[in-house]
């Protein structure tokens, strides 16, 4: 009965979400008060079904009820309570089931949390976000219903969950990445609303800055608790490989990041607001991309779900209907003429239509080099198919970041309209100096190496890093104490330093590892050890170890630090029983400024065993700074002038522009 | 130029995008009707790898490889995919007596290559360096992994892209196989 009940929810939020599509719509352009005031009930009602549905499915794989064909094809009678529940989501049918939760999920929060926007605007958003769902329930329902049943001879038991996925990475990774691709759906939706409504102002900026942040810094975690995922579970010590699901993911956050700062620009000044539009619309369609890319199989990945050029279809459809229709309605609604605002180059706008244009090339280098097998294909035919790998990538990636990381200091110190040269040049002298200074010190002292590449790294860190810290500096230089300084300083003004410094972390982490990691795979009988640097392994053997649904071969390995007790890393290879596939599970020792890596390899006759030890610099610093831009991004959405439902010095006349006043003190202060 | 003529440009750069992926579609990119199926063995002739990286190495030529069906497995250890493949493809070679696997190790560093199979265990009864990628052109391998099934006669029959694993092996390899023994 719970399958069934799960199925008819699906049908009514698909019911409820086609009418969302037609009457909030319909209201908005007749101006129909009670029509588009049904857009708040109907999301929420949206919103319950879907909740019902997805705990439908999570009671059949808690129940262990296999007469439900997905729940027979991605679990196990032994699989422990939390993977059961975590392979809710490990599948095509169940992730889709989250995706669109998710993405129901994000339109009953518009309809909470925006109190203050003209009624006909929600329910024109709404109304947009609810096409998206009936394609995607559609989808669902046709082509990969979850709910599927045998029920005449339901299998006894499960074929497993993919151990890949049999970890808490799976539990965690999956949500906050789709909160992430969906929650772009936010921006999409209100660029669309903007466009139908002809109100591209400061306000539909203003509003759409929050939503774009909150995805944002989802996709940032998500993207981060992957690599981290891939590093200790995939057993081979590496955390990012250019694959096509990885790229995917990537892009919508490169574009995200764009719109972040194209946002910006458009709130505070109007100008770019066709830019800003079409990047709304980029990093939703990159989204509907990498769902599309993931669920068809078009490329081959670690990550592809089964192949089934029948989905593809529909995804496509989906993708021609909502991205097609969009891009449609830009062209003929585009405000072309320029905004009425004047800048010169060395302006805070400029600066930032550079970030924009090195971060729109990023995606298109990743973009182009993702989709280039089947491009070359196309051309050449079948006969000559390419692979591309990360050379490509890191080749045309790394001077991009580092072009961007330059960038972001001089933007740092950059203001509105026009920023003296002069004062530029005065501002950035020192931070250059130091920044160069300690960059070239710092590594060739510690390492007693000269490593250009790891030296560039280290002098575009500091840079950034020194020039956050003279700018907060300078902001609280005229404040009768620093504290005093540090408080006056608005939250989004710190949310945006802390993402710039999450970013400098992040480059930091990535060159470090690459340049500094010591990587042995070696030979080890019980008894022989291997040194790296101050560490000395001991390596004392290998037990059989029974687990829940697998069995493990267990290795025991004793650290030394200079010679003296340190710790105990115990990697595993497991064998799971219902598939039959082996996993390792590496040991790892994580450190603020290190981490050591083992993973155990496979026995050898004479009793010697092959054993993986990784010595990582800095490892952890690629993950860290993930979460301290999202931390930076949450900050910024806490930022009062979003919170409180009408900003204390600002009027908003009736044609929704909005003159903003409150903020106009700290103009200069914020990105 | 007229600017609203510059708006239409995402819209054709999308509609471009869209027929590309739809052609994508059209091809299965795991279960290739490649144009060498039924077709025999191209004819190429290339250095062996030896796991000593000091042993001489022996050149292996296509009329090496007939007398009994082969699995041919494009491999690397720059490819992701094969990692995870390679613990099955170990445990398939030692259970399957009947066939013997034949490893091409794809435009891949050698001492890497050597290191990945030393400690991974090597499914591969001989293992053919194709440093440039020429034996992948003639395969018409698109990357990592792609496996083939040659028969006794030195005709391809199957082709697979993508990791092979338990329940691929079962429901398409296993009776290709068995049809052709």
């Amino acid at each position: 009965m719970i399958p069934e009940l799960g199925n008819f929810s699906l049908i009514l939020a698909f019911c409820l979400a086609s009418l969302m599509v037609v009457i909030p719509m319909a209201g908005a352009i007749t101006n129909n008060q009670l029509w588009m005031s049904l857009c708040r009930p109907l999301s929420s009602g949206i919103w319950v079904f879907m909740i019902l549905s997805f705990a439908c499915l999570a009671y059949a794989f808690l129940k262990d009820d296999f007469s439900v064909n997905y729940v027979a094809r991605n679990s196990n009678s032994l699989l422990p309570e939390r993977y059961k529940f975590a392979a809710v989501w490990g599948g095509h049918e169940g992730s889709l089931l989250l995706w669109v939760l998710i993405l129901s999920s994000w339109s009953y929060a518009v309809s909470l949390f925006s109190r203050d926007l003209p009624q006909d605007i929600l329910a024109r958003v709404l109304s947009v976000m609810g096409i998206i769902l009936v394609g995607f329930l559609l989808f669902m329902l046709l082509t990969s219903n979850p709910f599927e049943r045998t029920l005449l001879n339901p299998p006894i038991d499960g074929t497993d969950l993919n151990p890949l996925l049999q970890d808490f990475g799976l539990i965690v990774h999956p949500p906050f990445l789709y909160m992430g691709y969906v929650g772009f759906s936010v921006a999409f939706a209100f660029a669309i609303a903007a466009l139908l409504s002809g109100r591209l102002d400061a306000a539909w900026a203003r509003w759409t800055r929050p939503w774009t942040n909150a995805a944002w810094a989802f996709l940032s975690i998500g993207i981060a608790l992957g690599s981290w995922w891939a590093y200790y579970e995939l057993g081979w010590g590496g955390w990012w490989f250019w694959d096509p699901v990885e790229n995917v993911s990537f892009m919508p956050w490169l574009v995200g990041t764009a719109l972040i700062h194209s946002l910006a620009v458009t709130e505070k000044r109007g100008v770019f607001k066709s830019w800003t539009v079409l990047l709304a619309i980029a990093a939703f369609s990159l989204s509907l991309l990498g769902a599309f890319i993931v669920r068809s199989g078009v490329l081959t990945s670690v990550h592809s779900f089964a192949v089934d050029p029948a989905r593809g279809m529909v995804l496509l459809t989906i993708m021609l209907v909502v991205i097609g229709s969009s891009l449609l309605l830009y062209a003929i609604r585009a405000p072309v003429v320029k905004g009425s605002a004047s800048y010169t180059l060395t302006s805070r706008e400029v600066l930032l239509l550079i970030n924009n244009i090195i971060l729109v090339v990023s995606t298109a280098a990743v973009l182009l080099g993702t989709l280039y097998p089947l491009i070359h294909e196309a051309i050449y035919g079948e006969a000559n198919r390419v692979s591309i790998g990360p050379p490509y990538f890191n080749t045309i990636f790394v001077p991009l970041m580092a072009l961007l990381a330059f960038a972001l200091g001089i933007g740092t110190f950059s203001r509105w309209k026009k920023t003296s040269v002069a004062y530029l040049k005065q501002q950035l002298s020192k931070v250059l100096i130091a920044s160069l200074a300690f960059g070239i010190v710092i590594p060739v002292v510690v390492t007693s190496e000269f490593n250009i590449s790891a030296i560039v790294a280290v002098v575009l860190a500091l840079w950034i890093v020194f020039s956050i810290a003279k700018d907060i500096f300078n902001k609280t230089s005229n404040k009768e104490s620093f504290f005093k300084g540090l408080k006056a300083l608005s939250l989004s003004y710190y949310g945006m330093q802390f993402a710039h410094f999450g970013m400098a972390v992040t480059i930091l982490g990535v060159c470090l590892t690459s340049h500094y990691s010591v990587e042995r795979d070696v030979r080890l009988a019980p008894g022989d050890s291997e040194i790296i640097g101050n560490y000395e392994f001991i390596f004392e053997g290998v037990s059989l170890q029974q687990g829940a649904n697998y069995q493990a071969d267990r290795a025991v390995i004793r650290v030394l630090q200079n010679g003296n007790e340190y710790i105990t890393l115990e990697p595993e290879k497991r064998l799971y029983y219902a598939t039959r596939a082996t996993q390792t599970e590496a040991g790892i020792d994580v450190g603020l400024f290190r981490d050591l890596f083992t993973a155990l390899g496979d026995e050898r006759g004479d009793g010697s065993w092959v054993v993986r030890i990784h010595y990582k610099p800095f490892v952890l610093w690629i993950w860290l700074g993930a979460i301290i831009m999202a931390f930076g991004g949450v900050l910024a959405i806490t930022d009062k002038r979003y919170r409180s439902k009408k900003p204390v010095k600002e009027t908003q006349s009736e044609s929704g522009l909005s003159v903003n006043t409150a903020t106009k003190t700290n103009l200069s202060a914020e990105a | 130029m007229n600017k609203r003529a510059l708006l239409i440009i995402p819209g054709l750069f999308f509609i471009a995008m869209l027929g590309l992926l739809l052609f994508g579609l059209g091809r299965n990119p795991n279960m290739v009707p490649s144009a060498l199926v039924n077709r025999p063995l191209p004819e190429f002739s290339l250095p062996g790898l030896k796991l000593n990286a000091s042993a001489a190495t022996s050149l292996i030529a296509s009329e090496d490889l007939l007398g009994g069906i082969r699995i041919i497995n494009f491999w690397a250890t720059w490819c992701p995919p094969c990692h995870i493949e390679h613990p099955y493809l170990v445990e398939i070679s030692e259970r399957e007596k009947g066939v013997s696997f034949i490893g091409v190790n794809y435009k891949d560093d050698l001492d890497e290559a050597r290191l990945f199979l030393e400690e991974k265990g090597s499914p591969f009864e001989k293992i053919i360096v194709d440093l440039d990628g020429s034996l992948g052109i003639d395969f018409g391998v698109a990357g990592a992994p792609e496996t083939f099934i040659v028969d006794s006669f030195g005709m391809i029959r199957y082709r697979h892209v993508g990791v092979i694993n338990h329940q691929i092996w079962e429901e398409t390899f296993a009776p290709v196989i068995s049809r052709i023994k």
